[in-house]
């Protein structure tokens, strides 16, 4: 046995792959995968069981960040923070969607960069204030938005946020990843200046932070060749009738 | 007993106060067509946040299982919310302009005042806030002043911001607790030794004998191991001992700067491209009311694949010539 590595955990992995590939209830997929797992390392049921209590009870802060805020934001949606959003984007000529979010990419990165990474997040900015900005800034250039791109510019959103925050953070000298590497290199006795990578974080942020933005350019082009066009036949068909009434 | 003024414990148990009454109104709640499935699933959630670390382990674990159980077979439903008409809310929103915007901004920013200014503040030679999560801490009480003051522009009540926090949790529904059973699960892979067989099966199936392969090797192991264990942090741990620390410093003697740097980043460009990281891409599609919950991960692909060709090629260049 000794020196033998045991795979037979990777069935759980397994597992997890299959479940989503099934589009399988993720929660339940995470259960049976984590019960699969438990008895492949021959842990007998009690303790798996266990083994799942004492984690959901340890890891409790980690949903305190997207509920907590919630019922602030929700009143506030009652009474039109979203529709304020739009109203302020509104007044601002030159937004696009892809230029409203490639401020706020740069904004996070910087920010997260400087540590301060709790400046951004789902549930506190992007639903209720990034992207109805980033809908109002193409509504009000283009009109009503069909379904699919609304999906697109929301996902969009969302994806400016993480990208912002991943790439931003590691480049913070403080931050739990860069504590965590140098604590596991000086396990093999290499000693890493926590600066030095910190600073060798700076090329890929900058990496980062051309190619989404880049991304955000084709978006604003794919809104404009979708929406453009529709406005122009819109316009000629509104042309061609009330020409023909007149 | 503790030696601070403002603990977390305070706030999961505000968190589990709001969540039993989410839970009451749930079950009251005519309109929704599996109420008592959603009642019971929440009001399971809120014992785990009031009385979690009294009950037996085994019981937190029976909790698990029920709640996913009731997930699984789709008994997390959607109510009847008793919302403003949209010409409601657009006319709401002219008459208080930028008063509904001030609550928004106070979390943001009560919380990096808290956790950057008052860190160590101590007051009669208590801490003011919780050492190790000043930052939730701060975050709770940002959350607490915005909604006093949002329920003085809008002369509104705390019981309709439980009604609206019910609406807006009921709309993401499991996904609110992904995150969550992630943490666990990814707490059992390690136990079980799961970072063991996937470091095993690259290093034994892969010649590292090239610099360019071996790097590769690195990235794509931080990527791909990131996209099964959600989470970076514990892909860095088995792919550097691993890969990273014998072959990129052992045998290529690469900067060991260098090669963390970019190879953490590689995780990340894992993290966008999986569902395991749930807080940050399952959960983002269920706020925005995407209809399809991998709606962010299929938009943030394009960004994190060329980003790893770019990491590749950035440890390759840069990790021997500093």
């Amino acid at each position: 046995m000794q020196g033998a590595v045991n795979l037979w955990p990777l069935i759980g992995v397994a597992v997890i792959i299959a479940g989503f590939i099934l589009r399988q209830n993720p929660v339940m997929v995470v259960i049976i995968a984590a019960v699969v797992t438990g008895l492949t390392a021959a842990m007998p049921i009690d303790k798996i069981l266990i083994s799942l209590g004492t984690g959901f009870i340890k890891t409790r802060n980690l949903p305190l960040i997207l509920l907590l805020p919630l019922g602030v934001i929700g009143l506030l949606e009652r009474y039109g923070l979203k529709e304020q959003a739009q109203l302020i984007i509104a007044k601002i000529k030159s937004a696009t969607a892809g230029r409203l979010l490639m401020v706020y990419l740069f904004v996070r990165e910087i920010t997260a960069g400087l540590g301060l990474v709790s400046l951004g997040g789902h549930p506190q900015m992007v639903r209720p204030l990034i992207a109805p900005m980033a809908e109002g800034a193409t509504e009000n250039r283009y009109g009503s938005i069909p379904e699919k791109l609304l999906h697109k510019i929301r996902a969009m959103a969302a994806a400016t946020d993480n990208v912002g925050l991943f790439f931003g953070e590691d480049i913070f000298v403080a931050f739990g990843a860069i504590v965590l590497m140098q604590t596991i290199l000086r396990g093999y006795s290499i000693e890493v200046n926590p600066l030095h990578m910190a600073l060798w974080g700076i090329p890929t942020a900058i990496s980062a932070f051309t190619i989404h933005a880049f991304r955000l350019r084709r978006l604003d082009v794919e809104i404009e060749r979708e929406l453009g066009l529709q406005k122009t036949t819109e316009a000629v068909v509104t042309e061609a009738f009330t020409g023909e009434k007149a | 007993m503790s030696s601070t003024i403002l603990p977390l414990n305070y706030f999961f148990i505000l968190l589990g106060l709001t969540l039993t009454i989410i839970s009451l109104m749930s079950f009251r709640d005519k309109g929704n067509p599996r109420r008592i499935a959603t009642g019971s699933f929440w009001a399971l959630y809120a014992v785990v946040f009031l009385i979690g670390d009294l009950i037996p382990p085994l019981f937190a674990g029976i909790i698990v299982v029920a709640m996913a159980l009731i997930a699984g077979l789709g008994g997390v439903s959607l109510g009847k919310y008793h919302q403003f008409t949209a010409k409601e809310r657009h006319d709401s929103a002219v008459k208080l302009g930028n008063r509904l915007l001030y609550p928004a901004l106070i979390i943001p920013f009560t919380t990096m005042i808290g956790s950057v200014v008052f860190q160590k503040t101590k007051i009669g030679g208590m801490f003011l806030l919780d050492q190790k999560n000043f930052t939730l801490v701060s975050l709770g009480i940002g959350c607490i002043i915005a909604l006093i003051v949002a329920c003085r522009f809008t002369g509104s009540t705390p019981v309709q911001a439980m009604r609206e926090a019910r609406r807006l949790i009921d709309s993401m529904g499991w996904a609110v607790v992904l995150p969550h059973m992630l943490a666990v699960l990814g707490l059992l892979f390690m136990d079980a030794g799961v970072g063991k067989a996937v470091a095993n099966v690259t290093t034994t199936y892969i010649p590292m004998d090239f610099k360019l392969v071996a790097v590769a090797v690195f990235c794509l192991g931080m990527t791909i191991f990131t996209m099964i264990m959600g989470n970076a942090f514990a892909a860095f741990p088995v792919m550097a001992g691993g890969v990273g620390v014998p072959i990129l410093m052992g045998v290529f003697h690469g900067n060991p700067a260098i090669v963390a740097a970019i190879g953490m980043f590689s995780g990340y460009c894992g993290t966008l491209m999986t569902p395991m990281a749930a807080n940050f891409n399952i959960v983002p599609a269920a706020l925005l009311e995407l209809p399809d919950k991998n709606g962010v991960i299929k938009v943030q692909i394009m960004t994190a694949l060329p980003l790893l060709v770019v990491n590749i090629a950035l440890m390759y260049f840069l990790m021997n010539a500093f």
